[in-house]
């Protein structure tokens, strides 16, 4: 038994595959010059016939795992989450969207802690673009246990699916076991002065923060939103109400990302203090991960700070 | 532009190679395979053919040169330092915070680099559009474009291809770094080119099959290409990945990982 918790989600992801593959002859895996990256090589490995190496050709990739998916077949179609998004949207959109076509993409290296290589291989627009498009699912696990029950539901659920993973090794969130819920956001921690929403690697930042604000009585509940479309309306609008104050923080773009669409629910339904944590609205650069994340405000210690600057906002009742 | 002698570009084409490694064992990442095999063709385009000046990076009148695989950023960036577009110490602050030296080119931080690449596939899109800016404002500098082998699987580069002789571009060389390696192992068994020289026939190019490692080819093969007239021209570049260390030479698994300090050492002495 492969342990789950001691592996990177694309390394998760690369063994789950192959756990899953040997009782389900419809997954097929394809990649574009990249299966020693997103770890879909051990599939490679294990099932080299139902393994299909694209090469460098992202936009043919996704239209043949379109016409694969239209023949009965569950593909995973697996590049860089920059190229996964932005390379081949149309491609997408076009064959994958608009058909609901069972196509599941796998992009790893998401958000900009791949580090040293720059703006060119940080995806910082693909959970905006993805969650733009209609009958797509967008999922971003928060550890690599979450990623393994993920890309199970992926299977067994129909549909586009988008599923980010990032490069380096996080940690870990679902030690006790993960029951993930497509469109649930799972209550990590309760508390009732403030909520702070994450999603991916945030979420472990946003636990840490959480813990250092209880030392001061500060109690946050702390909700892993995963499951960014369909995004669970429910338990945001139920944290306004019993919290009255959010917090948002995501390895994205501020516009069109997890702070934007809590902020779209919260607007429609129960409007309280917000501050959204992630990148504003740039491109970013080289440098190893965790200075970026410091670089861009997503640390701990800058949840923490928003926790503290949103209550002075918050209306007592 | 210089009159440096063939042995004189060996030499610099070595340090460029020695600054490379150098480079990327103090970043912690990078691709050394795909820098060393283009060393000897950026050497050439560099300090021998490319009509450029190193105190003016945005001269009008400047030859052009766009790195499509913007991975191989580190050879490019110990050219231009060696050029003096900046100073030599900037090297060793690759892909670290704060730097002007990304780990892919990007045209808004490094003096001497006009294309931001890393996406592969695109550069010789771009490459078009400054050779037809070339043409309509009666310009007479010439545009040059490194491909990487695995890069030509995109289907941009295809369009490109098919565009460029229609619109009679004798302004624009491609040089492809054909090392037959990519990412995921060697290119005829990821996904095969050939018959690649047939390709770019068929599409209408001049095309020129070179050792890109012999330097007097090189240099030939460039010198030729300013009098062809009518037709854009692409060098197939025959080249080894990891070119001038032993251990990395046709070997997949530096396409892109640094060297360890034991691993540098070595390099190092192999290539002073
Ligand atoms: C569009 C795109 N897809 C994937 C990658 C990831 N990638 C970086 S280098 C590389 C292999 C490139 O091979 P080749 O063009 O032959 O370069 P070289 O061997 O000269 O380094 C891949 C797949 C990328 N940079 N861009």
């Amino acid at each position: 038994m492969t342990n789950y918790a001691d592996l990177s989600s694309r390394e998760a992801y690369g063994k789950v595959l192959v756990e899953l593959g040997q009782n389900n002859n419809d997954i097929i895996v394809l990649d574009a010059d990249l299966s020693r990256s997103t770890m879909t090589k051990f599939f490679a490995q294990a099932f080299p016939e139902r393994f299909i190496q694209c090469g460098l050709a992202e936009q043919n990739m996704i239209s043949i795992a379109a016409g694969l998916a239209s023949c009965g077949k569950i593909p995973f179609a697996s590049t860089f989450a920059v190229f996964a998004s932005n390379r081949c949207f149309d491609q997408v959109r076009m064959c994958v969207a608009q058909p609901k076509t069972n196509v599941k993409i796998v992009a790893t290296h998401g958000g900009i802690t791949v580090g040293g290589d720059g703006s060119s291989h940080q995806a910082i627009e693909d959970i905006a673009l993805y969650c733009s498009l209609p009958n797509f699912t967008v999922i971003v696990p928060s550890d690599s246990i979450e990623t393994v029950e993920v890309i199970k539901t992926a299977i067994t659920t129909k549909g586009p699916f988008y599923i980010r993973l990032g490069r380096p090794k996080t940690p870990v969130i679902y030690n006790k076991g993960c029951s993930f819920k497509l469109g649930k956001a799972d209550i990590l921690k309760d508390g009732r002065v403030a909520t702070i929403i994450a999603t991916g690697i945030m979420v472990a930042k946003a636990l840490e923060a959480a813990e250092k604000l209880s030392q001061s009585s500060i109690n946050c509940r702390v909700l892993n939103m995963s499951t960014l479309k369909p995004i669970d309306d429910q338990a945001i609008i139920e944290a306004a109400r019993i919290t009255g104050a959010i917090i948002t923080a995501e390895e994205h773009l501020l516009h069109g990302g997890l702070g934007s669409m809590v902020a779209q629910v919260l607007a429609n339904n129960m409007p309280v203090p917000m501050l959204s944590l992630g990148i504003n609205d740039t491109y970013c650069k080289s440098g190893n991960p965790e200075e970026l994340l410091a670089i861009h405000g997503l640390t701990s210690d800058n949840i923490e700070r928003a926790v503290k600057d949103v209550l002075t906002r918050k209306i007592v009742k | 532009m210089s009159d440096y002698s063939t042995s004189e570009l060996e030499g610099i084409a070595r340090k460029l190679r020695y600054d490379v490694i150098k480079m990327i064992s103090q970043a912690g990442s990078g691709h050394p395979g795909g820098s060393l095999s283009a060393a000897d063709i950026v050497t050439a385009l560099y300090f021998k053919i490319m009509r450029h000046d190193p105190k003016r990076p945005g001269w009008p009148e400047r030859d052009r040169f766009v790195l499509s695989k913007g991975h191989a950023a580190p050879i490019l960036y110990a050219a231009l330092a060696q050029c003096g577009y900046f100073p030599s110490e900037w090297l060793s602050t690759l892909r670290k915070a704060g730097t002007c030296l990304q780990g892919h080119t990007d045209s808004t931080l490094t003096p001497g680099v006009d294309v931001s690449a890393g996406s592969l596939g695109q550069g010789l899109s771009v490459g078009i559009g400054m050779a037809l800016a070339a043409k309509i404002d009666k310009k007479d500098y010439q545009t040059y474009v490194l491909l990487g082998d695995g890069e030509c699987q995109e289907g941009q580069i295809w369009e490109a291809a098919m565009f460029a002789p229609n619109y009679k571009l004798d302004n624009l060389t491609a040089i492809v770094d054909y090392n037959g390696i990519q990412l995921d192992g060697f290119t005829k068994d990821v996904m095969n080119l050939e018959p690649f020289l047939e390709k770019w026939r068929a599409f209408k190019w001049e095309v020129i099959e070179i050792d890109g490692h012999d330097m007097k080819q090189v240099i030939g093969s460039l010198e030729t290409v300013k009098n062809i007239k009518d037709k854009p021209t692409v060098l197939i570049a025959h080249t080894i990945k990891g070119k001038g260390v032993s251990f990395m030479e046709n070997n997949v698994d530096f396409h892109g990982k640094a060297p360890n300090k034991s691993e540098t050492d070595i390099a190092l002495k192999e290539l002073s």
